[in-house]
């Protein structure tokens, strides 16, 4: 199939989507209009919201706070797992007197600790900064800690008959081989840090698009659900997009086995 | 002897600890000299422990009885002297090739443009100056073998160690490589240790071929001087009458050994 057809056929789906959802929640079928417009809205509504939000600039400051708290969630969290990711690789005994803590914190379920993090630090960037760092740390961490466990036996023999101290085996072959790891988990790490962002504003924030949502929300606005909703895919589509370019740029090495993501 | 002993092992024992505790006895008294300039070969079955026995000449391995000397000196660590190359793929698969090949003169301390050309120049001698910029995986086995050569050899090792450096190869390709080999090597002439279980092999590269039995406490039970004329090509020292002799003469040892291996590595299988 052809680039062209294939993104057509794309389009495609989303047309017949939205027209089927604006007929079902405007044209009555037998008498009876199948989505409500109360619970559903309509595409159309939807659509004007977007639009409104974007003309009137109000939207800016909330995608702005959003993309905030999501990048320093996101470079917190990775330093944090790539430095305690390296330390326990190398210290097994640290690695295994700290195992059963990293489980039992990694098994929480994150959102527990929103409140917690509310009330510790305020409602401002930093309480949902945090909530993004406990998930992104663990993906980083995890992640790390396997690719310096894993580097290969001979590699590394090899890297020391060439006459390697400690500190450039570190730097030519546990650093690459643990950033390899780290940027093949840089997808579901990005993505975690905007759902730390969002999910910590919707419960407690007074800016960003979960404040934006949890808004509209409260005040049965459908439409503006909706709208957030596709405000929020459309931002994370685009950060995965940055992460893309970025990955191929720095990941030129690897082999092109996983290459069916396109 | 006038020529000084490159790498000697004097008795040396490999043993291994295994899970439940046991002790497994890999090489039982070993004992080999390998003089500067000597080309020496390992053949063996199998499973005989002969790159366990080169891991010892290069420091990976600490024997569990007997001593290692190189240049007459007690191996203590790392063997400094030496460079290494492995049977499985060793580079660093995210460096390119100039990079590999450029690292182990870095690793030394010279300034990077002065190891980039002389990166540059080893790998135009191993026939892959223009592949500087790819990286491993975008190069076929023998090219990899190549640039695995390259790194070993600009550090400028006064001992080659190798194990089965060919050995994942296709027959004609090894041909190739053993040719590039014997040409780099006769430039300079360092010592090399050189593992296989490749007779033929063996006796078209090596001046001495030793020969050990079915493992485990394998021992070297043969040794013998390979008298064919240098510079020998690969190709045609198989076609010798003389290459004919000794292959014969050998196989009649090796070979009762490879069939010892071979029962006991099926039999290994069956407890298991």
């Amino acid at each position: 199939m052809s680039r062209t057809t294939l993104f057509a056929l794309q389009v495609l789906v989303a047309v017949v989507g939205l027209v089927l959802w604006q007929v079902l929640s405007t044209v009555p079928v037998f008498g009876k209009i199948l989505l409500p417009p109360f619970f559903f809205s309509n595409p159309v509504d939807v659509f004007s919201q977007i639009v409104k939000w974007f003309a009137s600039g109000v939207i800016w400051k909330h995608l702005g706070i959003t993309l905030a708290e999501s990048i320093l969630a996101f470079v917190i969290g990775s330093l944090g797992g790539v430095l305690v990711g390296f330390w326990f690789a190398r210290q097994p005994l640290v690695a295994a007197v700290f195992d059963p803590y990293v489980k039992m914190v990694n098994a929480l379920p994150r959102v527990v600790l929103a409140p917690i993090f509310a009330l510790w630090l305020g409602l401002g960037i930093w309480s949902k900064v945090a909530l993004g760092v406990t998930l992104v740390f663990f993906i980083v961490f995890f992640n790390v800690y396997q690719g310096v466990k894993e580097v290969s036996r001979t590699v590394l023999d090899n890297g020391r008959m060439l006459g390697m101290s400690e500190r450039q085996l570190m730097q030519h072959v546990y650093w690459p081989s643990a950033l390899s790891w780290m940027f093949s988990s840089l997808h579901t790490s990005v993505g975690f840090a905007v759902v730390g962002a969002v999910v910590g504003e919707y419960l407690g924030s007074a800016a960003g698009l979960g404040y934006l949502i949890q808004q509209a929300e409260g005040i049965f606005d459908v439409a503006g659900v909706f709208a957030g909703m596709f405000v929020l895919s459309a931002f994370v589509i685009l950060i995965d997009f940055g992460v893309t370019l970025v990955e191929r740029r720095l990941l030129v090495w690897r082999p092109a086995a996983s290459d069916g993501r396109g | 002897m006038t020529t000084p002993t490159a790498v000697a092992l004097e008795d040396a024992k490999v043993a291994f600890r295994l899970g439940d505790g046991r002790v497994y006895t890999a090489v039982e008294k070993a004992h080999l000299a390998v003089a500067q300039g000597e080309f020496v070969a390992i053949v063996g079955p199998t499973g005989c422990g002969k790159s366990t026995l080169l891991n010892v000449a290069a420091g990976l391995l600490k024997p569990a009885a007997g001593r290692v000397r190189i240049f007459d000196q007690p191996l203590a660590g790392l063997n400094r002297d030496a460079g290494y190359l492995f049977q499985a793929d060793a580079l660093f698969p995210w460096k390119t090739a100039l990079d590999n090949v450029a690292i182990g003169l870095e690793v030394k301390g010279t300034p990077r443009t002065e190891a980039l050309s002389q990166a540059q120049k080893w790998l135009t001698a191993v026939g892959l100056g223009a592949f500087a910029n790819r990286y491993p995986h975008m190069l076929s086995g023998g090219q990899r073998k190549r640039v695995a050569l390259a790194q070993v050899l600009i550090r400028d090792p006064k001992i080659l160690l190798m194990d089965e450096p060919f050995g994942p190869l296709d027959a004609q390709t090894r041909q190739v490589m053993g040719n590039l080999l014997l040409d780099l090597w006769s430039a300079d002439r360092k010592a090399v240790l050189f593992v296989t279980h490749d007779l033929e092999e063996a006796i078209a590269l090596a001046d001495r071929v030793v020969i050990m039995s079915a493992g485990p406490s394998s021992r070297i039970i043969g040794d013998w001087r390979v008298g064919l004329a240098r510079p020998r090509d690969i190709f045609e020292v198989r076609l010798d009458k003389e290459f004919h002799a000794l292959h014969r003469e050998i196989w009649s040892v090796l070979k009762d050994e490879v069939m010892k291996g071979y029962a006991q590595s099926t039999q290994a299988a069956e407890v298991v």
